[in-house]
């Protein structure tokens, strides 16, 4: 999906795939060694968080092959290392590269399903603010303003206490995964409104827009099918920012103890369990995670900010 | 002007009434002030009669319009856990949290208008590249992860052997990539009494010691977001006519970066860096529970932890006024600073 959407459009007879071949996108990118280099590292970790079943030397969310003696090994390069456990082990026994494996697919799973929540959140009110106008527009902007003063991050952090007090620890843990993607999705919508509002306004005095209504097209169509295609480039410059987004409030979440819980953990709840151990002298269970983290959600940024230089959309601004 | 500021006012004063009316709802939903005032052992005919008594079952708009009275003193009733009123609570943790966001403010403003307008003026120096590089890692880094290298680093101390110890070289690269260790990272220590219940950390040395690495993990997270905004904003006005004529009249170079194009860089900065400092309340929250800094944020997950629901309402009504009065007080500087705002039209 990502390339169909290019800016350099010509005309209709040539195939989508002729069409990309020709794009700046394209060649911008075979140019930039930086974002060639970062697209590489990120497909090589959502190929690994996808095939971590296979990959992983063990499944750390089967208790029978957890080895309790085994706890707290170091990884393979420093003294007192198994073989067996490449990376070391945390402290209940378990593979520390199997559990980052299954951890990095949690984190990458709620990091795509909080930008597809927010973003359709975002796109429809601001779709609805932009091309109506008036009291909505009013109404939905002073909401995400409001939201906005507020970090994203307090916003999640809030929400996140509430569905826990609502739900009970039990529960929550249970319905953690679809629970952090609505948290997450809550709480960063504003973002989304706000750029599509502006270039929907941008777009809205256009010829082809007016055209469309004085043919009679409902509302609903001229939003979806006519204006939204022609906002797809800043919501693309977004979502790549917000991915990265998405994936370091969950890690947040879940240090605090308001995300995965550690029988299902997510790169974040990794980290928070390490950390307990870190006085001990064992740093890799915390380290090792968190260099993971810091990896994907760089390789984000920085595609992210390749995107945004090539595409070069009117963002908007604050 | 008095148009302007009566507006934002109003603004303001909506923001509250939404944050309350949350607040209140949340109070109303979840806390059973009978349950914790009376037992399990008190019947169920005698909690009615109490209930009663307390107006509970009165309809939502009349408890609610009960609950902002009080609110408006500053009275949010009782913590469950301390058995004391919430507001003296809060009180007792936010001086810790205070100078912890005044410590990394400081190290923000100290830190990135210097590096901002270096690599403005220089964008192609190594150096500048450098800082541009760093502070795209330092995004990426979360503040959580960033304190708990510090920790690593300089509370617990690393030592490295991979180069061979018995020559004289090997040695030196050894020690010069190992750490000492030994600064404190758990909790505030012996903080200072000034009056009251503030207590500061800035009045000894050791005090200070207590404040580096919070303070610094918490600047991590906000020094990039200000280097590149600063950055970018002076590129913009560096291109800017009158700074090209400045120097074609031939006025000194530093006087044109520092008087003519930082003034106008700053108008940007104040407006998103004013909200971004209040948002440093909000990381202020991973910042203490890693180091254990008895402020505001671990207070509010203890109380999460243990459903002190009273607490966390008053937490939410406080952090929110905080807010409310940075954003007002942000908009009302940038509107006396920038000519070109229009007081009174609507805003864009």
């Amino acid at each position: 999906m990502t390339t169909t959407h290019s800016s350099v459009t010509r005309s209709s007879t040539t195939s989508r795939w002729e069409r990309f071949r020709d794009s700046y996108l394209l060649y911008s990118f075979k140019r930039d060694l930086i974002a060639q280099f970062s697209l590489a590292v990120f497909i090589l970790l959502v190929g690994c968080a996808l095939l971590a079943p296979w990959l992983a030397p063990m499944n750390p969310y089967d208790l029978a092959q957890i080895d309790i003696l085994a706890s707290e090994l170091p990884p393979f390069w420093v003294d007192g290392s198994d073989p067996t456990y490449l990376m070391g082990t945390d402290s209940q026994g378990r593979d520390l590269l199997s559990t980052i494996l299954y951890g990095l697919r949690v984190s990458l799973i709620i990091g795509f399903g909080a930008v597809a929540m927010q973003a359709s959140l975002g796109v429809c009110f601001g779709l609805l603010a932009g091309y109506l106008g008036g009291r909505v527009d009013a109404f939905l902007m002073r909401m995400a303003d409001i939201q906005l003063s507020f970090s994203t991050l307090m916003v999640a952090i809030v929400v996140g206490a509430l569905f826990k007090a609502i739900f009970g620890g039990a529960t929550f843990s249970t319905y953690a995964v679809p629970l952090l993607v609505l948290i997450i999705g809550l709480a960063e919508w504003p973002q989304y409104a706000r750029t599509v509002r502006a270039s929907v306004l941008a777009e809205k005095g256009k010829e082809y827009v007016d055209a469309a209504r004085v043919m009679g097209l409902s509302s609903r169509r001229i939003m979806f099918r006519h204006i939204l295609p022609n906002t797809l480039s800043p919501i693309f410059v977004i979502s790549t920012v917000q991915v990265a987004n998405a994936i370091i409030s969950e890690a947040a979440l879940s240090f605090l103890g308001l995300g995965m819980p550690e029988t299902q953990p997510s790169l974040g709840s990794l980290i928070k369990s390490g950390f307990d151990y870190i006085q001990s002298g064992s740093w890799w269970i915390t380290l090792i995670p968190g260099l993971v983290l810091v990896v994907l959600v760089l390789v984000i940024n920085l595609l992210g900010d390749w995107l945004r230089d090539v595409l070069n959309p009117r963002l908007y601004k604050g | 002007m008095i148009a302007f500021l009566i507006k934002r006012l109003f603004h303001a004063l909506l923001v509250m009434f939404v944050i309350s009316v949350i607040a209140f709802a949340i109070q109303d939903n979840l806390g059973d002030p009978i349950q914790q005032m009376v037992g399990q052992s008190v019947p169920e005919s005698e909690r009615a009669v109490l209930r009663e008594e307390l107006g509970l079952n009165d309809p939502f708009a009349v408890q609610y319009l009960r609950f902002a009275a009080n609110a408006v003193q500053f009275d949010f009733g009782y913590s469950y856990v301390f058995n004391e009123p919430t507001t003296d609570v809060i009180l007792r943790h936010l001086p810790a949290t205070l100078e912890l966001v005044a410590a990394s403010t400081f190290l923000i403003i100290a830190l990135s208008i210097p590096i901002g307008v270096y690599s403005a003026i220089r964008p192609r120096a190594w150096l500048s590249r450098f800082f541009m590089g760093v502070s795209i890692i330092g995004i990426s880094i979360p503040v959580f992860l960033t304190a708990i290298v510090l920790i690593q680093l300089f509370a617990i101390g690393v030592s490295v052997t991979p180069f061979p110890a018995d020559t004289g070289w090997g040695g030196w690269l050894n020690d010069l990539l190992s750490t000492e260790g030994g600064m404190p990272a758990y909790g505030r220590g012996d903080p200072v009494a000034v009056f009251g219940t503030w207590e500061t950390n800035f009045a000894s040395l050791k005090g200070l010691s207590y404040l580096v690495l919070p303070a610094i993990s918490l600047a991590s997270i906000m020094l990039p977001l200000f280097i590149r905004l600063i950055r970018a904003e002076m590129l913009e006005v560096m291109q800017s006519e009158y700074v090209k004529f400045a120097r074609a009249k031939g006025i000194s170079l530093r006087r044109i970066y520092f008087l003519h194009a930082l003034k106008n860089t700053m108008l940007p900065v104040i407006t998103v860096g004013g909200v971004q400092i209040g948002t440093l309340v909000a990381y202020t929250i991973l910042t203490e529970t890693v180091f254990q800094w008895p402020g505001m944020g671990l207070m509010f997950l203890d109380a999460i932890e243990r459903s002190d629901i009273p607490l966390i309402v008053t937490y939410l009504m406080i952090v929110g006024l905080i807010f409310v009065i940075t954003n007002t007080l942000v908009d009302l500087i940038y509107g006396l600073v920038n000519p070109t705002v229009k007081l009174t039209g609507k805003p864009a």
